[in-house]
């Protein structure tokens, strides 16, 4: 620990007053016959004895982030070390007090100077152990407290991010605009454009909370974000889905492919002045699923990042990686005819 | 002078056909007097098109295949002819944050998609009354001249690729090779199709990375854009001359060829 929180440490000591009054306030209820007043002296000078040393102590020596508490032996240590320091020091100011006061009446010399000892070193072990595991368990909590609102934090950062990228903007409002031009010239095609958004939307938005789906509902969230395309850009859109019915029910993770056909549209067909086609492939290769991305668009440009094109792609290859390993891969290239082409490779299931 | 204030012209450059329409008919209805003679789909017909029109008013949306919109009202600036009063220009756009915080800067008109009838009737009435204006003074130097300093400044505020680290050696491939040509020795660049001719003293080289892609990471004290296709290195240049039409052109050392000067950058050479 390098610096010293003032805050946190008056906030300690205030604390350990109260738990010193409370204790001497015990002690006065267990032994009514004994003057309230060197209790109290007592309990508060041998109290704030120990947490000085223990919460000053604690400065010096590495401590752990968890709880700031000096690690393994040396913590014990040191509360071992506070509370005999403590209850030395405490006693010996506590003396100095009470005659300098005289809070002790005539005739009130302890009866049993040896119970009182016996008393007073009990009561200072026990009250020492408590207030530091209390004091111990506070921070510990406080410390996941804050690891867990971070975590929650980042969780949401990165689903923010996702959702960003997924809802693009530009998609989104241009979309809209046309369902708007739609819905007085053609109210029945608006309708269905509609549908399609609503799907796709949908999708999106559930996307992060299950894995993964069927080759089939892959397909069918293609096919909605195509068909809206397909209104926006008019002819200048061609696209051909092909999934052979037997692999339909093959395990994809979610939404893998949509960054990928986006990705053919906004960087492959839309700079494109002409029409293009999109065409998307799955077929099986041995133990292999072979899905291929294929476009006629503008295509790679020379210095352009190839192997990744902002946060959709690299979040493909990621999760291609965390799901299948070395056993999953991903490739891009221009195609012979303009154009770029993704395949991507996993293992299927028997 | 020649336009005859009864019945404007305007061209729409929008990629989205049901979005075009959907433009065309709001006009109708927001200025039944305007009369949309064309409706294009990419940057390049935006120019063509206007050139061959020459409107009163430009629609263009801002992503466009082929240019962007404001690429294309900034090569239309450049090829505009003398003697006839340049378009009022609309930028439309769905979302670009850059462009539309650009356009609040310099006080561009825009509109957002979907556009709605209250903001179009806002436009068309700053439209007819600077086409009013026009009729008053009506020639191209004061109606250029605004549209120039709006487009010089909107091309470097609205980013289409990220800065990247200065560039210190291009790597060229020739053949099976590739040749490193340190930046210095080029003379000037020059889009050209696909490519990007990269020209140096005593050689020339083709590089696919397009022009817009290399201007970010060229320093810009050393590497001035004369024209939309054309970088050259200052110091490469030994003089530049106007001829009797006000086009400018440039000479360097080393090597023989004249460079046009758009008059988008014609402000970069003044006599100090």
């Amino acid at each position: 620990m390098s610096r010293i929180d003032w805050d946190d440490m008056l906030r300690h000591f205030v604390q350990v007053l109260a738990f010193c009054l409370v204790i001497a306030t015990v002690q006065y209820g267990f032994q009514p016959d004994k003057p309230y007043g060197p209790l109290v002296v007592y309990s508060l000078f041998i109290g704030t004895s120990i947490w000085a040393i223990i919460d000053i102590g604690r400065g010096f020596f590495p401590s752990s982030v968890e709880t700031g508490w000096p690690l393994g032996l040396s913590g014990l240590l040191l509360v071992a070390g506070g509370i005999i320091g403590g209850w030395f020091v405490g006693n010996h100011v506590g003396d100095y007090v009470c005659k300098m006061y005289g809070l002790y009446q005539p005739g009130t010399a302890p009866a049993d100077p040896a119970a009182d000892l016996r008393s007073s070193v009990l009561v200072t072990l026990l009250a020492g152990c408590a207030g530091s595991y209390y004091f111990y368990s506070a921070n510990r909590s406080r410390y996941f407290e804050r690891k867990m609102s971070e975590a929650r934090k980042h969780m949401d950062e990165a689903r923010l991010k996702l959702l960003e990228t997924q809802l693009e903007p530009h998609m989104l409002f241009n979309t809209l605009a046309n369902l708007r031009a739609l819905i007085s010239v053609d109210p029945a095609r608006a309708q269905q454009m509609l549908d399609h958004m609503i799907a796709y939307l949908r999708a999106t938005l559930n996307a992060s909370r299950a894995t993964s789906h069927s080759l089939q509902a892959e397909f069918d969230r293609l096919q909605d974000y195509l068909e809206l395309m397909a209104i926006r850009m008019g002819s200048r859109l061609k696209f051909h889905l092909d999934l052979p019915g037997a692999l339909s029910q093959q395990k994809v993770p979610t939404l893998l492919l949509q960054p990928l056909v986006e990705n053919a549209i906004q960087h492959g067909l839309e700079p494109k002045v002409g029409d293009g086609e999109v065409r998307v492939t799955a077929r099986r290769d041995g133990a292999d699923l072979v899905i291929e991305v294929c476009d006629t668009g503008v295509g790679l440009s020379g210095l352009s990042p190839a192997n990744g094109k902002g946060f959709g792609m690299s979040q493909v290859r990621e999760r291609l990686a965390t799901l299948y390993g070395d056993r999953a891969s991903i490739e891009f290239a221009n195609n012979e005819s303009g154009g770029c082409r993704v395949v991507i490779r996993y293992p299927a299931e028997a | 002078m020649t336009a005859t204030p009864l019945a404007p012209i305007a061209l729409i450059a929008e990629d989205e056909p049901l979005l075009a329409q959907a433009l065309q008919a709001e006009l109708a209805r927001a200025w039944p007097g305007l009369q949309v003679a064309a409706i294009v789909g990419d940057g390049e017909s935006a120019v063509t098109k206007a050139l061959e029109l020459q409107p009163d008013v430009l629609f263009f949306d801002i992503r466009m295949p082929g240019q962007s919109g404001i690429d294309a009202a900034a090569q239309l600036a450049d090829e505009w002819p003398d003697g006839k009063p340049f378009p009022a220009l609309v930028f439309i756009t769905a979302y670009d944050q850059y462009a539309v915080q650009a356009f609040e800067a310099q006080a561009v008109d825009y509109l957002l998609k979907p556009v709605q009838p209250a903001r179009l009737a806002k436009t068309v009435s700053k439209i007819q009354d600077a086409l009013g204006k026009r009729g008053a003074s009506g020639d191209i130097e004061s109606t250029l001249g605004p549209a120039l300093d709006q487009l010089r400044a909107l091309i470097g505020k609205v980013p289409e690729v990220a800065k990247a680290a200065t560039l210190n050696v291009l790597q060229v491939g020739v053949g099976n090779n590739i040749r490193m040509v340190p930046v210095e020795e080029v003379l000037y660049f020059e889009a050209a199709d696909k490519y990007v001719r990269v020209l140096t003293e005593a050689h020339e080289f083709l590089i696919r990375t397009p022009l817009k892609d290399l201007l970010p990471q060229l320093d810009a004290q050393r590497f001035w854009q004369i024209h939309r296709a054309i970088v050259v290195r200052a110091d490469a240049i030994e003089s530049v001359s106007r001829d009797e039409s006000g086009k400018m052109h440039l000479t360097l050392r080393g090597r023989a060829d004249k460079l046009a000067v758009s008059r988008l950058y014609a402000h970069l050479f003044k006599a100090m």
